[in-house]
C-alpha cells in the first residue's frame, strides 16, 4: 500500500498521457493531451454532482466564515460591514477566555491520557498470544456506540447519588467525588469520557504499527543486554515515532473541536468550567443569534486548526516520500 | 508461529515467564471486561430494573426482576420508531449519494482528465485541512438559504445528504484506488465498445469492491454518529435523528426509559460492527501503514 499510494504515483499518468496514445486526438498537439470538447463535457458530467456539493458546502462556507466575521449578519436580510467589531466584542466576552482555556486544557489532558493509555494498552496487547480478535473487538466496541449515548451513559455514571462512579469508590472505601458536577473535576471527567469512547481506534493503529517493527531489532537489543524498559525506549518508541506524532496531531485537531461531551454532560458548567470554543460558537449562533461573533470565533479556530492540519499533511507527505 | 515482539519466545517458554504471561493475560481480560464490557452490561441491565431499583444505593448487580417495560416504554413514549427511521433515511441517503457522486467524481479525476482537474483535486484536498466542525455555522447559514435557489434545506434530509457528498476523505480514497487500475484494462473495455459509464459500472466498480466497502462503512457510521450538524439542521422534533432526539428528550424522562432508549440507539451500529468487525478492524489497521 505504501509504495502504491505515494503522491507521485497519482500524478504522472495524467501529466504524461502516454498509455492512451493509440486513439488520443491530443497526441498530435505536442504531448500535452488536449481532449475533444465531447470528452471534456463527459468528464465534467461525471464531476458535476460532487463538484457542486463541494462548492456549496465546503468552499463557499469557508469564504463566508471570513466575510461574515466582519459583518453584522441577520439571516434573511443579509450582512452589514462592521469592521473588526465582532472580534473586539468576542475578545471582551469573559467566556472567550474561559472557552480557550478549557479547550486547551482539555486538549493537553486528552493528549496525556489519550497517548499514554492507548500506547500502553497496545504494547501489552501486542505481547499477548491468545484471544487477539476478542481484545480487538472489545477495545473498539465503545467507538461504535454513538457519542451521544456514551455521553449520556457517563453522565449517569457521574451522578453524585446513585452513579456507578461514586458507588465504586464507596465500595472500595474511597472518598467520593463530584465528577462532572465539580468545578475542579468537571473537565477531567469529560476527558475520561472522550478517552473511553475513542481509545479503540488509537489502540488498533498503534497495534498495527507495533506489528511492523522487525523482530531482529528486539533480538539484537536483547543480545546487547537491553532490559525490557530499555527495549521499549530504544527500539519500540523510535520505530513508532512517526505514527505517535501523527496520532497526536490528529488528536489535537479532534479534541480542539470537542462539543458533544460538554454539551450533553455538563451543559458547559459548572459556571463556565467546561465551555469549549465550539460550544461557544454554537452559543453565539443559536442562543445569542450573533452570527458575526460566531463566525469571528470560527475563523480563529480555523486558523489555529489549519496550522496543525498543514503540519500533519506536511509530515505525512515527507514520510511518504522517504518510504 | 508469530513474529518476535518485545518479549522473546524463549523467556515466555520458561516456567516463570509462562506464569507471568498468564497472570498478565488474566489481568488484561479482567480489565477489558471491567472497562469496556461492564458499562455496556450496566446499561442493558439498568434499563431492565424497576425505576427505584435503578437509583438504589448500593446498586444491585443483577436486576431483581427483569422488566421489559423500560424498552417498550422507550419505544412508545420517546417515539423511537420515528427517530430510528429518520436516522436510517438520513444515513442511507447520505451513503447512496456519496457512493454515486464521489465515485463519479473520483473516476473523472482519475481517468477522464478534465481540464483544471489538478486545480479541482487541490481544492478538494484543501478541505481536508479545514476541520469540518469549525465551519458549521457558515455551513448552516448556507443550508438555511441556498445561494441562487434561495430555498432552505433545514428540517429536510437533503440538509444531511448533500453536505455529506462533500467528503474529501472518501473521494480521495476512491481516487487513489482508481489510480491503481491499469489503463489497459479500461482501454480494452472501450475497444469492445463500452462507454465511460459502462466502463465505470462493469469494470471499475467490480474491481473496487474493497474500497467501496470501506467508504460505505465510513459514510454510514459518520451520519449515524453525528450530533452537532443534525442538531442544527433539525429543529423539528419529528424530523430529528435518534442522537438529537435522545439528548432533547433526556431532560424530562424516567431514567430507565432513557437508558433503554440509549441501548436501542446503539444496537444498529454495534450489530453492524460485530458483523463486519474483521473488515472494519483490518481497514483501520491498514490506514495506519498507509500514512
Amino acid at each position: 500500500m505504501k509504495t502504491a499510494s505515494k503522491p507521485p504515483a497519482v500524478l504522472p499518468p495524467a501529466a504524461v498521457g502516454a498509455p492512451e496514445a493509440p486513439r488520443s486526438a491530443g497526441r498530435r498537439n505536442g504531448g500535452v493531451s488536449r481532449r475533444r470538447p465531447a470528452d471534456q463535457f463527459r468528464a465534467y458530467a461525471f464531476l458535476a454532482g460532487g463538484l457542486l456539493c463541494f462548492a456549496l458546502f465546503s468552499w463557499y462556507p469557508a469564504i463566508r466564515a471570513v466575510v461574515i466575521a466582519f459583518q453584522k449578519y441577520t439571516p434573511g436580510s443579509g450582512g452589514e460591514w462592521v469592521g473588526t467589531a465582532n472580534f473586539t466584542r468576542v475578545f471582551h466576552d469573559p467566556e472567550f477566555t474561559a472557552a480557550w482555556r478549557n479547550t486547551l486544557t482539555f486538549t493537553v489532558l486528552a493528549l496525556l491520557i489519550g497517548f499514554a493509555v492507548p500506547f500502553v494498552t497496545a504494547l501489552v496487547l501486542n505481547e499477548l498470544r491468545h484471544a487477539k480478535a476478542f481484545f480487538r473487538v472489545v477495545v473498539y466496541l465503545p467507538v461504535m456506540i454513538p457519542p451521544v449515548v456514551s455521553a449520556l451513559l457517563w453522565k449517569w455514571f457521574y451522578d453524585p447519588g446513585a452513579g456507578l462512579a461514586n458507588e465504586t469508590l464507596r465500595a472500595l472505601h474511597l472518598p467520593t467525588s463530584n465528577w462532572s458536577n465539580g468545578a475542579d473535576t468537571a473537565l477531567v471527567s469529560l476527558v475520561i469520557v472522550a478517552t473511553w469512547a475513542n481509545l479503540g481506534g488509537t489502540v488498533l493503529i498503534y497495534l498495527a504499527a507495533l506489528q511492523s517493527i522487525p523482530g531482529e531489532l528486539y533480538e539484537a537489543a536483547e543480545l546487547d543486554g537491553a532490559s525490557l524498559l530499555q527495549r521499549i525506549r530504544h527500539v519500540t518508541i523510535p520505530q513508532t515515532r512517526f505514527i505517535i506524532l501523527m496520532l497526536m496531531l490528529l488528536q489535537i485537531i479532534a479534541t480542539m473541536q470537542v462539543f458533544t461531551e460538554p454539551f450533553v454532560i455538563t451543559g458547559g458548567g459548572p459556571e463556565d468550567k467546561t465551555v469549549t470554543v465550539l460550544y461557544l460558537i454554537y452559543k453565539y449562533a443559536f442562543l445569542y443569534n450573533d452570527f458575526g461573533g460566531a463566525c469571528a470565533l470560527s475563523v480563529m479556530l480555523l486558523v489555529l486548526l489549519s496550522a496543525f492540519s498543514a503540519l500533519y499533511l506536511r509530515l505525512t507527505r515527507s514520510e511518504g516520500e522517504d518510504a | 508461529m508469530s513474529t518476535r515482539t518485545l518479549i522473546s519466545p524463549l523467556t515466555l517458554a520458561r516456567p516463570r515467564g509462562r506464569a507471568l504471561y498468564w497472570t498478565v493475560f488474566g489481568g488484561v481480560v479482567l480489565l477489558f471486561a471491567l472497562a469496556f464490557l461492564f458499562p455496556v452490561y450496566w446499561m442493558v441491565t439498568g434499563a431492565m430494573k424497576s425505576p427505584d431499583e435503578v437509583t438504589r444505593t448500593p446498586p444491585t448487580l443483577v436486576p431483581e426482576h427483569w422488566h421489559l417495560a423500560g424498552y417498550t416504554d422507550a419505544w412508545d413514549l420517546m417515539d423511537l420508531p420515528t427517530h430510528l427511521w429518520n436516522t436510517v433515511v438520513q444515513a442511507t441517503g447520505a451513503w447512496l449519494l456519496q457512493l454515486v457522486f464521489c465515485t463519479a467524481a473520483a473516476y473523472a479525476l482519475s481517468k477522464l482528465r478534465p481540464a483544471f482537474g489538478k486545480v479541482i483535486l487541490g481544492g478538494i484536498l484543501a478541505t481536508l485541512m479545514v476541520p469540518a466542525q469549525a465551519l458549521v455555522v457558515p455551513k448552516y447559514l448556507t443550508v438555511a438559504d441556498l445561494p441562487v435557489l434561495h430555498t432552505s434545506l433545514l428540517n429536510s434530509p437533503l440538509g444531511i445528504w448533500l453536505p455529506a457528498v462533500a467528503n474529501a476523505f472518501n473521494l480521495y480514497l476512491l481516487k487513489r484506488f482508481f489510480d491503481q487500475i491499469p489503463r489497459d484494462v479500461l482501454e480494452a473495455a472501450e475497444i469492445d465498445g463500452a462507454g465511460k459509464l459502462r466502463t465505470l459500472w462493469s469494470i471499475v466498480l467490480p474491481m473496487s469492491r474493497p474500497v467501496l466497502g470501506v467508504v460505505s462503512i465510513f459514510a454510514l457510521v459518520a451520519v449515524w454518529q453525528d450530533f452537532l450538524w443534525p442538531l442544527m439542521v433539525f429543529s423539528d422534533t419529528d424530523k430529528q435523528p435518534i442522537s438529537v432526539a435522545l439528548v432533547q428528550l433526556s431532560q424530562n424522562i424516567q431514567l430507565t426509559v432513557l437508558i433503554a432508549a440509549m441501548v436501542i440507539a446503539s444496537i444498529p451500529m454495534v450489530v453492524m460492527f460485530l458483523v463486519f468487525q474483521r473488515h472494519i478492524i483490518a481497514g483501520i489497521s491498514a490506514g495506519s501503514t498507509k500514512g
